[in-house]
């Protein structure tokens, strides 16, 4: 059989209902307006202008000029990857029909459907995409606070942070302890501080093997953890040490200007301390008013629209949609969602039922990649998880490796599909 | 995108509007609290802090090896049973629930067995509940029963619909780039239409190792995989 995707099917199509859109042809092009140009933003403002071929009039607002991802920030600290090729523009964007505008978004007014921006403009909008990522919980680990992030980096937003923290690790005194307070459920990243750990032990087994590593967990168990595990043993035997909420890892305090951890009343002096707070959603969500006690936003499971108002979206981590982990793909994939069913919306174009997915690479050592992933469908409730898989413990050298160097595929892969 | 294909979709705009979600909910969670709190509470717990009783405690059952809470004493059966490789899935739960002799014949669980499978579905949907949440933990037991491929018949009606490859490669252009860059992963772009099927259903069927490939098509059905074929075949 062949199929040529520019067949039409002129009349044979089954048009189950016609059209109800709010747009009249000739009046003022509908408008969305996107907060947000990370991996759920960057990646809904470019299918929309792409797939609606100028039909929508598509407007990211975006803080930072380039935008640094978290994901292979980590292979930056291990060495593995450069800072630089971490760093995106938005000039394809631009290209593609999408107006960037560089500035922080203040406020909302889902009544007057406007978006305020810092430098005082107003944006009106049909349709809203949140997509501000994540924001830190005051409070959640006692002692620190944004202010002593220069002293104790969370380096869990991509940037200055990360080059931070990879400054301290490698001039780390001989023989010194690193130390991580791990976040709580839910965050963005589920295997990210331990795929992190793992870069950190790389870079100090050369330069500086007898220093310590301790992680302080108020988790019983966290992603790909008999992999981590496995690969700690094998790669950095003795220098990694998980304490659990069993053994009072739940209960810290930090204090920057002693360089101590405090972990169930005990004191330890550190060298470096990674502090990763509980998340919740990016602060513009909150103003919005969009999410509710769980500080997330809910959405519905089909089509990612806020549960809160029919004219707003909300995706990547600030949601709270059922099982998918807050993760670039996801974000990325829920994206595609979000613009077919907006489209639908506003030009009448058709929608498909929604389809999600996800898949986490992480780097253990040289060479030695694991990967995580499942797809998920929208039930009534949830977007639930239907089939997952994950890496094995024990297999061979050359399907690790294969692992590593598809995750670098991955990367060219999303950036392009976000950025253009 | 050229214009005259955008003119085309004007021509036959409809509006299929969003269907309702495909996947299936495992079934009835309140209802099967009840079933819990009245069958199987007087041997196990569940729940913050519980403990081994009678049975084993059972958080985060889903996905665990049968036989392997610590400080819990199994019937030999049990244990050789987990040692074998048995783990607690919703398809092996439901069997063990159905009638627990015939999954470990040796069993020391006093309990003949729960028929009606929409009872047995709300007590697994309960159990799950105090699993490992996927959101937290990618890796764990699905939490959803995956439906086949099938889909409804207004979407199959979309064969040969550009749009519809549209939205079905957006999922893989993910990580294989439109433009055919190859770097760590492969291009599909350009293929020749029958090996692209091909290799697809070897993936479906399993037959081609890649596990994130393998989930990919096991959700495709076969005019899907078609679509896609004829989609990056002419993309240009
Ligand atoms: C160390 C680490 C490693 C990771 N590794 C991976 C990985 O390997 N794979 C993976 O899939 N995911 C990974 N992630 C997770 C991934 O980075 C996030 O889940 C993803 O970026 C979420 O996308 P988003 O669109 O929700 O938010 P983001 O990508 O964070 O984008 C949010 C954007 O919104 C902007 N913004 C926020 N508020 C405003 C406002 N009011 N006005 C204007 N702009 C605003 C921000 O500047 C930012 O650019 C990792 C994360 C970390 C921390």
């Amino acid at each position: 059989m062949k199929l040529n995707r520019r067949h039409f099917l002129g009349t044979g199509i089954a048009a189950s209902a016609l059209l109800t859109a709010p747009t009249v042809w000739g009046q003022a092009k509908p408008k969305v307006v996107v907060i947000g140009g990370g991996a759920g933003g960057a990646t809904a403002a470019r299918y929309l202008a792409k797939d609606s071929d100028g039909a929508i009039e598509v407007t990211l607002v975006e803080a930072n000029p380039i935008y640094t991802t978290c994901f292979f920030s980590n292979l930056y600290l291990g060495g593995f990857y450069e800072f630089e090729k971490l760093q995106h523009g938005y000039d394809k964007l631009t290209g593609a029909g999408v107006t960037v505008i560089n500035d922080m978004a203040t406020g909302v007014d889902r009544a007057a459907r406007t978006v305020t921006l810092a430098g005082g403009q107003v944006l009106p909008f049909d349709r809203l995409i949140l997509s501000p990522g994540i924001d830190f919980r005051d409070g959640s680990v006692p002692g620190w606070s944004l202010d002593a992030a220069e002293i104790m980096p969370h380096a869990y937003k991509a940037g200055p942070q990360t080059q931070l923290l990879k400054k301290q690790v490698e001039e780390m005194p001989e023989g010194g302890v690193f130390a991580m307070i791990a976040p709580p459920n839910p965050y963005r990243c589920p295997p990210g501080p331990y795929e992190r750990i793992s870069m950190v032990a790389h870079i100090l087994k050369s330069k500086n093997p007898t220093a310590k590593i301790i992680i302080a967990d108020p988790k019983e168990k966290f992603s790909k953890q008999a992999l981590f595990e496995d690969g700690w043993n094998r790669h950095y035997a003795g220098m990694v040490e998980w304490i659990g909420p069993d053994f009072g890892g739940g209960k810290v305090e930090v204090r920057p200007e002693a360089m101590e951890v405090v972990i169930d009343g005990e004191v330890t002096k550190v060298a470096c301390c990674n502090v990763i707070p509980g998340q919740k959603a990016g602060k513009i969500a909150e103003i919005a008013g969009v999410t509710d006690d769980s500080v997330w936003a809910p959405v519905h499971p089909d089509s990612m629209k806020s549960k809160a108002d029919e004219n707003v979206w909300v995706l990547g981590d600030s949601s709270a949609q059922g099982d998918m982990p807050k993760s670039g793909f996801s974000a990325n994939s829920q994206a595609k969602v979000a613009a077919m069913a907006i489209r639908g919306e506003l030009t009448g174009s058709k929608t498909f039922p929604a389809k999600y997915s996800n898949t986490c690479w992480s780097l253990i050592a040289p060479d030695d990649g694991v990967k995580v992933g499942a797809s998920y469908e929208p039930t009534p409730e949830k977007i639930a998880s239907v089939e997952s898989f994950i890496s094995e413990v024990g297999e061979d050298a050359a399907l690790r490796k294969a692992t590593y160097e598809e995750s670098l595929g991955w990367y060219a892969g999303i950036t392009a599909d976000m950025f253009g | 995108m050229t214009t005259a294909r955008r003119s085309c979709i004007a021509a036959v705009l409809f509006a299929l509007g969003t269907l309702p979600g495909a996947s299936e909910e495992i079934g009835d969670a309140a209802r099967g609290a009840d079933l819990f709190a009245r069958q199987c509470k007087a041997c196990h717990q569940i729940g913050e802090g519980a403990k081994n009783r009678v049975g084993p405690q059972l958080n985060r059952i889903f996905g665990r090896r049968a036989g392997s809470v610590e400080g819990f004493t199994y019937s030999r059966s049990m244990a050789r049973m987990g040692a074998d490789g048995l783990t607690w899935t919703l398809q092996t739960l439901d069997a063990y629930l159905a009638n627990p002799k015939a999954l470990v014949s040796g069993t020391r669980m006093n309990y003949r067995g729960m028929a009606e499978p929409e009872a047995r579905a709300a007590l697994l949907a309960y159990l799950r509940d105090w699993s490992d949440r996927p959101q937290d933990i990618p890796e764990p037991e699905p939490t959803a029963r995956k439906t086949d491929p099938d889909l409804a018949p207004e979407v199959l009606a979309l064969r040969g619909d550009p749009d519809y490859g549209d939205y079905l490669a957006s999922e893989c252009q993910t990580c294989h780039q439109a433009d055919g860059s190859d770097q760590g992963i492969p291009s599909i772009t350009g293929w020749p239409e029958e090996d692209f099927v091909i290799a697809m259903h070897a993936y479906k069927q399993k037959l081609r190792p890649h596990p994130v490939m393998q989930m990919m098509a096991s959700r495709l059905n076969d005019e899907e995989i078609a679509e896609l074929a004829a989609y990056f075949a002419t993309l240009k």
